[in-house]
């Protein structure tokens, strides 16, 4: 699944925010190459 | 999808290969969310965006679907995505980004 995958965090402001999701991967040992917070207005 | 975000996701598909990579959202509806893995999956379905007519076939995850929660370590998930779990209907999410890996 996730294993041994580059991974792209795209967090959303009214979900869960870009870093979060990197910080919690990268927690679980994944590379994280991307990450950002998106939102809609 | 913002514009320029969908253009650093095709450079990056173009430096490690699209099979190399996986997308983990943190969106909070599930709209918006299959909007994204459509976009990564299919191309930019407003056909505007760098990633228009661009396959990219990249698996997408949500950061709060079992699948991802179990690899992160307990702590972490009790410290920064347990209150998300709270507010965030999470089901709806994990049909459409499962119905959207199949997909591929």
């Amino acid at each position: 699944m996730l294993k041994g995958k580059k991974v792209i965090a795209i967090g959303e402001r009214d979900g869960v925010p870009g870093p979060v999701i990197a910080e919690c991967l990268g927690g679980a040992g994944l590379e994280v190459v991307f990450q950002v917070t998106e939102c809609f207005v | 999808m913002n514009f320029e975000n969908q253009g650093i996701i095709k450079r990056l598909a173009d430096q490690y290969g699209p099979e190399n990579l996986a997308v983990v959202l943190g969106n909070g509806d599930a709209q918006g969310a299959e909007v994204f893995a459509e976009t990564v999956t299919q191309g930019d379905p407003t056909y505007a965006g760098p990633l228009a007519g661009v396959p990219l076939k990249i698996p997408v995850y949500h950061v709060l679907e079992e699948e991802v929660m179990t690899v992160v370590p307990e702590k972490l998930r009790e410290e920064k995505l347990q209150l998300s779990l709270l507010v965030i209907d999470v089901e709806p999410m994990r049909q459409v980004l499962q119905a959207s890996r199949e997909k591929l």
